[in-house]
């Protein structure tokens, strides 16, 4: 019944991964800062994923994903080129308003660098002068400099480690882009909340601009179950439809943080009951768990 | 009719009401007096012929009762399940004025359910007539405006965005009161007209409206995308986990299966204490849902008295059987939290009903001093629902100051070619009320087509030769079921 095609596949590492899906009509409406809903399989749950890049004349939208649970553990083990997916929707979201700034700042960390790269390129094609900054934990994981080189005037890598570029997180990025060049209009942010906290909180006192994308728990992503409800100011919005780019200076992370860890235990069971009935290698559960401590940080 | 046992089935998701014997139905037929001047008919908002479909029943002609709902109705064996008959049909039937109405809703089910059983569908003398038409969301409106589109010879597509078809009645309203089997069988019934369906598919994102119209080729469109954006309460404690939108809870459970977890992946939120706030069928369906799940008590709160419930009848009091605990004239004022972001109770006051408000219901006012907290682990909201913001934010077609469709009498939108109905159009309603809406919808873009066959199939007492409608003439191909 389903024709969503997987036409290609690229392993960053243990845990990322790259799918290429045939969607010509997607490929086409498509715009950054927008996502979909995947469902593997029947039994599947629905999940968000930001579209990563899209290529309108070959027809196919790209995802890159993180294994961090049992659906994009098990999409890790199953979704091999020549498979498809039970359900893709999409694009869904407000695209992001690429602005008509003249210097911006796109900030990817961890499992916001693929989905940081349409709107860098968005701002390039609209004639900003890009400056990139994207962080991993090692030089290891490091994907898609290549890319970014190409669609960034100035780009800055990250390590936790200082296995690559500069030594630090992110934000070390953003002040040292910020002190170079103090005319920066805006700035664009997507990774794990934390992070995101720490770009807006970076930038607040250089009174710049910033815009993050919100990740809560979602289950239609049309704006029907309120579950993607998140406070912006004293507003409550749903990220799915009303976002989920949104104004960093203005989100509650606090609240995004503490939501996000609604269906922990739920999770674990999840993962556990499925682990049970395939020969996950220890390796690999070893290094996801190193994985989530964003998520798992006060798992009940 | 019979039921399950209340202690039973507030623990599994089997049909409550188990539907008519045979024998039972010819019973409850014989209580109607086919009164000359049809009240009941009135109050049915799509105007059924009910004495003349329970004459059928009588006759122990099943056939052509089904053939006279049909004329009128989709889908009996949904409506007769689903609508409010105490507020429509049976509300009014003389027989309800000393005695209880002759059961409308039910007697309309058991024929339904018997034509899924056996398989009737009418298919009428369908010649195509190279218009292409669009239906966009696939709930009663889109369903009822597919079909009368598809019987008039149109190309239909139904596109829809989640998975499967057939909006609230899949994801919202309970297997326990409206089985999935019912639903693909209707479904079935519109493909067997050449009705395609094509779900995964949010219209206004992956093309708009617009683009339906202009590249796409569709000559008109039909926007029945239903309400949705749920409402929240805005006290203190709203974002706090264990707080949830029925429409949540009843997505996981019913659409994504989360009962079946860890079968389906899908986490299912669940209390042992959950607090439901509102008493709107909505309401009731998400307390029974907690009841299946698992929770040991399950509390309603409702600002106003049971009589002022909007939900069916038949529900509240089923949902009382299973051991719901109603709190009526009980108002929130905070979600108390445990110091982890978590629920931990509910704080209300109790109300007392002061003078009618504009909808002539008693307004509900604070008893002062009466504020009392309670415990819950789980708090679901089920006060309403706003418009869905999609079609707005991608088209120009014009809304009213709550952000619904704005159409005209004909349903017609401020863009030629559109139409709409529905909750979009109406705000929350019935299904009945959707499904007439995509009626009333698909006559006016028939006229808009210039197609002239809109009075005819419909008119009730035409001569059938094998199931078709012999004043149709035309002699094009016959497309069979
Ligand atoms: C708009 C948006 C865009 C996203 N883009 C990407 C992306 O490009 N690449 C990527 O790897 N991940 C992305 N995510 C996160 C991704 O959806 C989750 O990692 C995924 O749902 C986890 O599912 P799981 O079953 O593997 O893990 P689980 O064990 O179920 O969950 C692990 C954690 O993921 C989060 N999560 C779980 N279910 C959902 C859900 N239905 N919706 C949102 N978050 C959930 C929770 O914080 C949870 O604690 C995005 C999320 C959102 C909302
Ligand atoms: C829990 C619950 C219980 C109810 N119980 C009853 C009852 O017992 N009796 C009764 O008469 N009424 C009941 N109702 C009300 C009734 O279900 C609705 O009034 C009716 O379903 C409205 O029909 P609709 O076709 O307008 O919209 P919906 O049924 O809401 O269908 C709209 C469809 O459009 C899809 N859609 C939305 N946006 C898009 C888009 N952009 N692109 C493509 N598709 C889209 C949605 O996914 C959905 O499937 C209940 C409602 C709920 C929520
Ligand atoms: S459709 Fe609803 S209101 Fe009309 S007769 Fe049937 S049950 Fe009654
Ligand atoms: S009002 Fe009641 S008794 Fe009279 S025709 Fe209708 S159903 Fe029969
Ligand atoms: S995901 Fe359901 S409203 Fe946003």
């Amino acid at each position: 019944m389903s024709h969503y095609e997987i036409v290609s596949r690229e392993d960053f590492s243990e845990v990322t991964y790259l799918l290429e899906i045939r969607h010509p009509m997607m490929a086409r409406a498509a715009k950054p800062g927008q996502f979909v809903m995947v469902m593997l399989n029947e039994q599947g749950e629905r999940i968000p994923l930001t579209i990563a890049d899209f290529d309108g004349e070959k027809g196919t939208i790209t995802l890159v994903i993180q294994a961090v649970g049992k659906t994009t553990r098990q999409m890790q083990q199953e979704c091999l080129v020549g498979t498809s997916l039970y359900a893709l929707v999409g694009p869904m979201g407000v695209p992001s308003p690429i602005s008509h700034a003249r210097k911006v700042l796109c900030v990817g960390g961890g499992l916001g660098v693929a989905p940081i790269f349409p709107q860098a390129r968005g701002y390039k094609e609209a004639g900003a002068y890009v400056i990139g900054v994207v962080g991993f934990r090692n030089k290891d994981l490091v994907f898609w400099d290549e890319k970014f080189r190409d669609c960034c005037d100035e780009l800055i890598v990250c390590t936790d480690d200082g296995s690559l570029g500069i030594k630090g997180l992110v934000t070390a990025g953003i002040l040292q882009a910020i002190e170079k060049h103090p005319d920066i209009e805006e700035v664009v942010a997507i990774g794990p909340p934390i992070m995101m906290k720490g770009c807006a909180d970076t930038t607040r006192p250089y009174n710049i601009k910033t815009m993050v994308s919100l990740n809560p728990v979602m289950v239609d992503g049309t704006g029907m179950c309120g579950g993607c409800r998140v406070k912006i100011g004293d507003q409550v919005k749903f990220a799915c439809v009303d976002g989920p780019d949104f104004d960093g200076h203005q989100v509650d992370f606090d609240d995004l943080m503490m939501r996000l860890r609604r269906y922990t235990r739920t999770e674990r069971q999840a993962l556990d009951h499925w682990e049970k009935g395939c020969n996950l290698t220890k390796s690999i559960a070893g290094s996801v768990e190193a994985l989530i401590p964003v998520q798992a940080l006060s798992a009940a | 009719m019979r039921e399950q046992d209340p202690v039973e089935r507030s623990r599994n998701f089997e049909e409550v009401a188990c539907g008519y014997h045979p024998d039972d139905a010819m019973r409850e037929s014989e209580r109607c007096l086919m009164c000359p001047d049809q009240p009941c008919v009135s109050g049915c908002p799509v105007g059924i012929d009910i004495p003349g479909f329970i004459r059928k029943i009588g006759e122990k002609d099943l056939r052509g009762a089904y053939d006279i709902l049909t004329e009128t109705s989709l889908l009996p064996a949904i409506c007769g399940r689903v609508c409010p008959q105490e507020n429509q049909c049976e509300g009014v039937c003389t027989v309800g004025e000393s005695l209880e109405p002759v059961a409308i809703g039910r007697l309309e089910r058991f024929v339904g359910d018997a034509a899924i059983r056996e398989g009737w569908v009418n298919i009428p003398y369908i010649e195509a007539n190279r218009f292409k038409v669009g239906i966009v969301g696939s709930g009663p409106a889109g369903m009822a405006c597919a079909a009368d589109m598809a019987k008039a010879g149109c190309e239909v597509t139904v596109f829809e965005a989640f998975h499967q078809p057939g909006g609230v009645l899949r994801y919202g309203i309970p297997d326990f009161r409206l089985p999935n089997a019912v639903i693909d069988a209707e479904i079935g019934n519109l493909r067997k007209l050449g009705v395609r369906f094509e779900c995964n598919t949010l219209v206004g994102r992956l093309f708009t409206i617009e683009q339906m119209i202009t590249e796409m080729g569709y000559d008109s469109v039909f926007v029945g995308v239903g309400a949705g954006y749920p409402t929240m309460l805005g006290i203190p404690g709203d974002s706090l986990n264990g707080v949830l939108s029925a429409n949540e809870l009843l997505t996981r459970c019913n659409l994504m299966r989360a009962k079946e977890f860890p079968n389906f992946d899908t986490p299912q939120p669940i209390g042992k204490r959950v607090a439901v706030v509102g008493a709107g069928n909505t309401a009731m369906d998400a307390m029974r849902v907690c009841l299946r799940l698992g929770a040991e008590k399950v509390y309603c709160i409702y600002r106003r008295s049971r009589k002022e419930a909007p939900a069916r009848a038949e529900e509240v009091h089923h949902a009382e059987q299973e051991g719901v605990e109603y709190h009526w004239l009980t108002n929130p004022v905070a979600v108390l939290d445990d110091g982890h972001g978590n629920v931990r109770g509910m704080r209300c006051v109790r109300m007392e009903l002061g003078e009618p408000d504009e909808s002539g219901r008693r307004r509900p006012v604070q008893v002062a001093d009466s504020e009392f907290d309670f415990e819950a682990d789980l708090i679901v909201y089920a006060i309403g629902t706003n418009a869905n913001p999609i079609m707005g934010q991608t088209s120009k077609l014009e809304l009213n100051k709550w952000g619904y469709i704005q159409t005209d009498h004909s349903l017609a939108t401020s863009m030629a070619g559109v139409f709409a109905g529905g909750d979009i159009v109406t705000g929350a309603a019935t299904v009945i009320e959707a499904m007439g809406a995509g009626r009333k919808a698909a006559a006016s873009m028939k006229a808009y087509l210039g197609l002239r066959d809109s009075a005819l199939p419909y008119a009730s007492g035409g001569e059938k030769l094998f199931g078709i409608d012999t004043r149709e003439r035309n002699f094009a191909r016959v497309r069979v079921a």
